[in-house]
């Protein structure tokens, strides 16, 4: 038993991508506790596709890919915003336009180049068992920063997110904090790029904190049990992919899934299956 | 326990708590893409539509006001540029001599449905976020903080509520703490938009007798609500609002056949009789659609 779990690390790459795996699930999981309350999911899911050109020109020039998107996911967060604010489209529609034209750029861009098949296909699922060192490096800053900032600002986005009037009557600088949680939001995804893929993202952002919402009744224990779904999902996938042969994005999206079902299903007095016994 | 409160500014001598004076909020009516648009103060549009207009009112210390007018009177979007929160088109407000977004003695308690009560928050974690603005960015809450939260709860009856998610509390209950919420910002004027809204009358008393210890504490409160009958017996004050102040005075001066008409049009029908007026019915509101559900 223990040889099944230690013998796959013994290859480098399966270590680093076991341990970005978890990171990622981690550090999404607790960002997307926010992304469930706040109803930001369509968001969250459009900013993933809207950085692919950012990616890619990076990728082109040669710069790191964490530099491109962070510029493309800035640009979107405040384009969005200043489209919808304009009131002469909706929000969401907004959102959509955006979304689709950057993804467009993205994919016509990459089509440029050589090995289009291969690059597109790392960056829509992810590259995890390609995790290099540095990659491993930025995961681990950029998730550490996100998370701290999360902490800092806990007790201001709670209120935010529960009740904005009443962040404007506290006089909270409420754009500031709206705007931060956007570019958490943009970070969070390009650290989870190279391990779910721009095209999965979601899922580690929706999946472990709407399990979580299903077991716990305060916001720190949500955001705890996210995190341990987050990063469950992350090493049970790394191994899943390993031994069955599959792609390692896909199957950590696939743990996470799985685990929010049982959730559903059985939840203490909340699950499905509870209200025909 | 008393507790000093503390301002972000200092009050100016024998300045009235709340003067409004000339507030107008337009806003362009659904264009295409079905939303309104708040008008931005200087902009004009000649499609615009007045939420409120040329209010002008003060108020003192210490009083009880009901704010009452048909559905879309306004009373919300008064109780927001009160609060602070939405910049009026035209007009000013002061508080204690102080522009609106300055001070922070205001609280605004939402109205019940207004709120997810599905979000994984205990009572205690909602009273504290009334504390949040005071302790400051990247600060923990202090004792002093918890002892102003369970303060807050004890004067609303509350105490045994504290590690409840607020998902689990009745409607009397949720009111409860949403104005022990407002105690702990240490408010001098309170803002409840609609609290009787599809409450029993036992949570009724429950609120008043809060209401009675904030008026001997000398805390201004301010309640929008449709019950006339409510606002003629247990407030000192009525404000009749349709988009402008109708009239602004004691019950008895306020409600009275003209005034009523004037306001509610059609949406009410008044007997005139040797007793005094009758009022049948006011017929809106979201209110009776909500009490339905309660079921």
């Amino acid at each position: 038993m223990l040889a099944w779990l230690t013998d796959p690390l013994s290859y480098g790459f399966i270590l680093r991508a076991l341990i970005a795996a978890v990171a990622v699930g981690i550090v999404c999981s607790v960002l997307g506790t926010y992304i469930v309350l706040r109803g930001m999911a369509f968001l969250g899911d459009a900013l993933a596709h809207t950085i692919l050109p950012g990616v890619v020109i990076a990728f082109l020039l040669g710069w790191p890919l964490a530099v491109g998107a962070l510029i493309m996911g800035l640009l979107t967060a405040l384009g969005i915003g200043a489209l919808s604010g304009q009131g002469m489209v909706k929000e969401d529609t907004a959102i959509g336009i955006i979304f689709a034209g950057s993804f467009a750029l993205g994919v016509a861009l990459l089509s440029t180049v050589g090995n289009y098949t291969v690059d597109l296909t790392h960056f829509l699922f992810g590259n995890l068992l390609g995790v290099s060192t540095a990659d491993l490096w930025t995961i681990l800053v950029l998730g550490g920063v996100v998370l701290l900032l999360i902490a800092l600002f806990y007790k201001e986005f709670l209120v935010i997110s529960f009740d904005l009037i009443l962040a404007q009557t506290l006089r909270l600088p409420t754009t500031f904090l709206r705007y931060l949680l956007l570019v958490l939001l943009a970070v969070t995804i390009v650290v989870a790029l190279q391990v779910v893929g721009i095209a999965l993202i979601m899922a580690m952002l929706v999946t472990p904190a709407a399990s979580a919402s299903l077991l716990t009744r305060r916001l720190p224990s949500m955001m705890a049990v996210s995190a341990i779904i987050g990063a469950i999902s992350g090493a049970i996938g790394v191994y899943g992919s390993y031994y069955l042969n599959v792609a390692s994005g896909p199957a950590v999206v696939l743990v996470a899934t799985l685990i929010f079902a049982l959730a559903f299903l059985f939840a203490p007095e909340r699950g499905i299956a509870w209200r025909y016994t | 326990m008393d507790l000093p409160r503390k301002t972000r500014v200092p009050h100016e001598a024998g300045a009235p708590l709340l003067q409004v004076e000339d507030v107008t909020v337009a806003y362009v009516p659904a264009t295409t893409n079905g939303s309104t648009t708040m008008l931005r103060a200087g902009e004009q549009k000649s499609e615009e539509r007045y939420a409120l207009h040329d209010v002008s009112f003060e108020i003192g210390g210490g009083q009880r006001v009901a704010v009452i007018g048909p559905n879309g009177a306004g009373k919300s979007t008064l109780f927001k540029v009160i609060a602070g929160t939405l910049r009026p088109s035209q007009g000013t407000i002061h508080i204690f001599g102080h522009g609106a977004e300055e001070h922070i003695c205001v609280a605004y308690v939402p109205q019940r449905n207004q709120i997810d009560w599905s979000f994984p928050v205990t009572v205690e974690d909602v009273v504290m976020m009334g504390r949040v603005g005071q302790i400051g960015l990247f600060r923990h809450p202090r004792r002093r903080d918890w002892e102003i939260v369970r303060h807050s709860l004890e004067r609303v009856n509350g105490r045994h509520l504290a590690d409840k998610q607020i998902g689990e509390l009745s409607g009397g209950q949720q009111q409860r703490v949403f104005i022990a919420r407002a105690l702990a910002q240490q408010a001098e004027l309170l803002l409840l938009d609609e609290p009787f809204t599809g409450l029993d009358i036992p949570s009724h008393e429950a609120i008043f007798n809060i209401l009675d210890m904030l008026d001997r504490e000398g805390v201004t409160v301010m309640v929008a609500t449709h019950d006339l009958n409510l606002a003629a017996e247990q407030f000192e004050q009525v404000m009749l609002l349709n988009k402008e102040v109708v009239a602004f005075g004691p019950p008895p001066t306020v409600l009275t056949t003209e005034n009523l008409v004037t306001a509610y049009g059609g949406q009410m029908h008044v007997l005139g009789g040797s007793e005094g007026n009758v009022v049948l019915a006011d017929t809106c509101c979201a209110g009776e659609e909500e009490m339905a559900t309660k079921g």
